[in-house]
């Protein structure tokens, strides 16, 4: 079977400010089949977030390798990285996912902006419909309650027809009553796109709606406890 | 979405500090526009007024510049004056003998051709005499020909035209030598009518009234030239003005060839504050004993007795006009067209190689002027209007600069939707040029706005005609210049948002 997603020995440190490397993750393999939606679970500070980055080509790693759809991306240059992730990634942040400048639509047509796929406005109000907010389509961010904005940014990282979808803690910064629906709606409108899902969380109830968990300690080799003990 | 539309969108999100560096480029811009179109109008200005219909203005040896600004603009301090025999020397001899005839000389000046008379070629000569004001306007004391030879406009062939009235004469029944014409401008500030008389004032604009008044017989249309703030008297009228003829000692010997020897003679006597003692000596010139060849004295007398009863403390005034002898005359200058314009660098040689006279180009003098005076004075203003479009352009970079860190998250999430550094760069390029464009349409529409204000006033004062949309060669410029001062002020932003880091502005 075909892996959308192929990690091997992957490892990525940061320079500290105190002098000296910081290994944030270290890991042998990891993969996600096409079509599967994961969560991804662990502690704070664990490398979630450096994770979603290195895979979105946000960064680079210091040695290891990152298949995406069969091309490997740590071998491309920055700019060659920059189009994959219009073409090929969808992200959705935890808050502040929108620009405050734009409309609703004109955020999700955002999503079309970079790629070289069209512009359509159709797919963008399409999608905007999907997510809920049919009669929102010209309102600006700061007119939008926290939850909507995350459906307009949902809307948007589906907008450019992805493969693989990031979403780290989408829920972290929306009311517990909207969190289920948000969680619910990026994974119906992925099955419905047959996009892969690769969700960031540390909530176990909102993990264990997924079929496959994974727990970044299992996966990383790099023992975080004292720090999270601390 | 384009790039352009996002530069615009940006621009309106931050509307009031948009608007302000906007603002404050357009008045920049403004600046510059009206600096370099009033730099348009004077220089067209100054060409309307080199297309005076002479091309050698002659008047006593000193500066060529002063000069021009005397007999072209009427400006400057007053110069010193020719005697009337250098003008002559323009004319050939059979009118020479006639002015012998009829104002009195010596008749040796009527035996031969002018010694510069061979260059006119069927061109003129026409005298001014300076020195006299009404209210802030020079008087000018020429000859009728001066409204029947002088063209003006751009090609130099519109005659003068009045507005009401006529030319003065030499001479006519109801106001004898008295007659006057003004300018445009003139008639228009000194509220001057139709047989209004006026009162020449000596030396400057203060200075006393003479007693001997003009009457207006001609308002001229606007011609953009400085006759517009002339206004014109009858030379023989100018004369009989007290203070006006030259004092001429009693043993004036007579003008010979060799004026070379004369000139120190005259210089000498022109110190000496008596005055004429002459008048008896001369007084076989008046116009009653040579009444053939100055049909309308019986009428001038007439007028002229009525008027001395104003003003009678004019000892002349009391019997008949006596014109001025030939001696006693003076011109300040001379307006010279040479009928082929071949001739004209000879002649300008020739009167310069004299030690009395010297000729000047007008137009020479003009270009002179507007390169060493109005050049740099125009450059330094240029300058100043150039530095406050650079303080605009700070300000642009200030603006942006200011707004950068709100846009590090907008930039990480746009180079998390795909976009390249080049693309987040180009977006702030934008901008700029956004303000750049709008301030300088803004700036451009409020200085032609204003020009067109104040095009009236500028035509009343420089015969220049503006509308909306004359448009200077040099302001095609400033939309260049602005862009690149706008791409300089984008720099430093542009390379802000080049550098910011995606990973670190994602996770807030
Ligand atoms: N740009 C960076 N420079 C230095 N250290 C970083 C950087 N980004 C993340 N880290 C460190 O890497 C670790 C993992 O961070 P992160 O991936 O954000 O964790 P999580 O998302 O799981 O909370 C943290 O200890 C963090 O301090
Ligand atoms: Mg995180």
């Amino acid at each position: 079977m075909t892996k959308l997603l192929d990690i091997n020995q992957l490892k990525k440190s940061f320079r500290q400010p105190e002098g000296g490397r910081l290994v944030v993750l270290d890991i042998p393999e990891f993969q996600i089949d096409k079509g599967e939606q994961v969560a991804l679970i662990g502690q704070s500070g664990g490398g979630k977030t450096t994770l979603l980055h290195l895979i979105a080509g946000l960064l680079s790693p210091d040695q290891g390798s990152i298949r995406i759809a069969g091309h490997e991306i740590t071998g491309l240059s920055e700019q060659g990285r920059d189009r994959f992730r219009a073409e090929t990634i969808g992200y959705v942040f935890q808050t502040f996912n929108l620009l405050p400048a734009f409309t609703a639509i004109e955020n999700v047509r955002l999503g079309m902006a970079f790629g070289s796929g069209k512009h359509q406005n159709a797919r963008a109000a399409d999608l905007l419909d999907r997510v809920g907010l049919k009669d929102r389509f010209n309102y600006r961010p700061s007119q939008l309650s926290v939850g909507q904005q995350q459906r307009v940014a949902i809307a948007r990282s589906l907008a450019g027809r992805p493969q693989l979808l990031l979403a780290d803690e989408p829920t972290a910064n929306v009311d517990p009553s909207s969190a289920d629906s948000v969680l619910l709606l990026i994974r119906d409108t992925c099955r419905e796109e047959d996009v892969s899902l690769l969700t960031v969380t540390h909530d176990m109830q909102i993990a264990s709606s997924f079929d496959r968990i994974e727990k970044l300690d299992e996966i990383n080799q790099v023992d975080h406890t004292p720090a999270s003990s601390a | 979405m384009s790039l352009i539309h996002i530069a615009w969108r940006n621009f309106c999100h931050r509307a009031l500090s948009s608007f302000l560096t906007t603002f404050s480029l357009a008045l920049g811009v403004g600046l510059v526009v009206l600096v370099l179109s009033i730099y348009g109008v004077i220089s067209e200005a100054f060409t309307r007024n080199a297309s005076v219909g002479y091309n050698l203005v002659v008047g006593p040896k000193g500066s060529p510049l002063q000069l021009t600004l005397n007999s072209v603009f009427y400006l400057s301090q007053p110069i010193e004056n020719l005697p009337y025999t250098e003008y002559m020397e323009f004319l050939p001899q059979d009118e020479r003998a006639a002015m012998v005839s009829q104002f009195g000389g010596d008749p040796e000046l009527a035996k031969r051709d002018g010694r510069y008379a061979p260059y006119i070629a069927g061109g003129f000569a026409i005298p001014l005499a300076l020195g006299d004001y009404f209210g802030e306007f020079r008087v000018v004391g020429t000859t009728p020909d001066f409204f029947t030879e002088l063209k003006h406009g751009p090609d130099v062939n519109e005659d003068f035209t009045f507005r009401e009235g006529r030319a003065f004469q030499d001479f006519s029944p109801e106001h004898s030598y008295f007659e006057a014409v003004v300018g445009a401008r003139v008639a228009k500030e000194m509220k001057v009518n139709l047989g209004d008389k006026f009162y020449p004032t000596h030396g400057d604009p203060s200075g006393h009234g003479h007693e001997l008044g003009f009457t207006v017989v001609g308002i001229l249309d606007p011609t953009g030239t400085p006759n517009d703030r002339a206004a014109f008297v009858n030379l023989e009228g100018f004369y009989l003005m007290d203070g006006h003829a030259k004092p001429v000692e009693a043993t004036e010997q007579s003008e010979t060839d060799d004026e070379n020897i004369l000139d120190e003679a005259i210089d000498a006597e022109e110190s000496n504050e008596t005055q004429p003692t002459t008048d008896t000596a001369l007084n076989n010139n008046t116009p009653a004993t040579k009444g053939a060849s100055q049909g309308p004295t019986e009428a001038g007398t007439n007028d002229a007795a009525s008027d001395s009863t104003a003003n009678s403390t004019d000892a002349r005034s009391a019997d008949e006009y006596r014109l001025l002898s030939i001696p006693e005359r003076e011109v300040t200058s001379i307006l010279i067209r040479n009928g082929n314009i071949m001739f004209a660098p000879g002649m300008q040689n020739a009167i310069n190689e004299g030690i009395r006279s010297q000729a000047a180009a007008p137009i020479g003098e003009i270009n002179k002027l507007m390169t060493f005076i109005v050049g740099p004075l125009m450059t330094a203003l240029l300058v100043i209007t150039v530095i406050t479009c650079i303080v605009a352009a700070v300000g642009i970079l200030v603006s942006i600069y200011n707004s950068m860190n709100d846009r590090r998250r907008d930039i990480a999430i746009m180079r998390a939707l795909g976009a390249r550094r080049s693309t987040v760069t180009s977006i702030i390029v934008f901008e700029s040029f956004q303000v750049a464009l709008i301030g300088t349409i803004a700036g451009w529409l409020l200085a032609h706005a204003a020009i067109v204000m104040y095009s009236s006033q500028i035509e009343d004062q420089t015969g220049v005609q503006v509308s909306f949309f004359t448009t200077s060669n040099s302001e095609i410029l400033v939309l260049p210049l602005v862009l690149v001062l706008a791409l300089i002020a984008a720099l430093l932003p542009a390379w802000a948002a080049y550098r910011t880091d995606v990973g670190s502005n994602l996770s807030a």
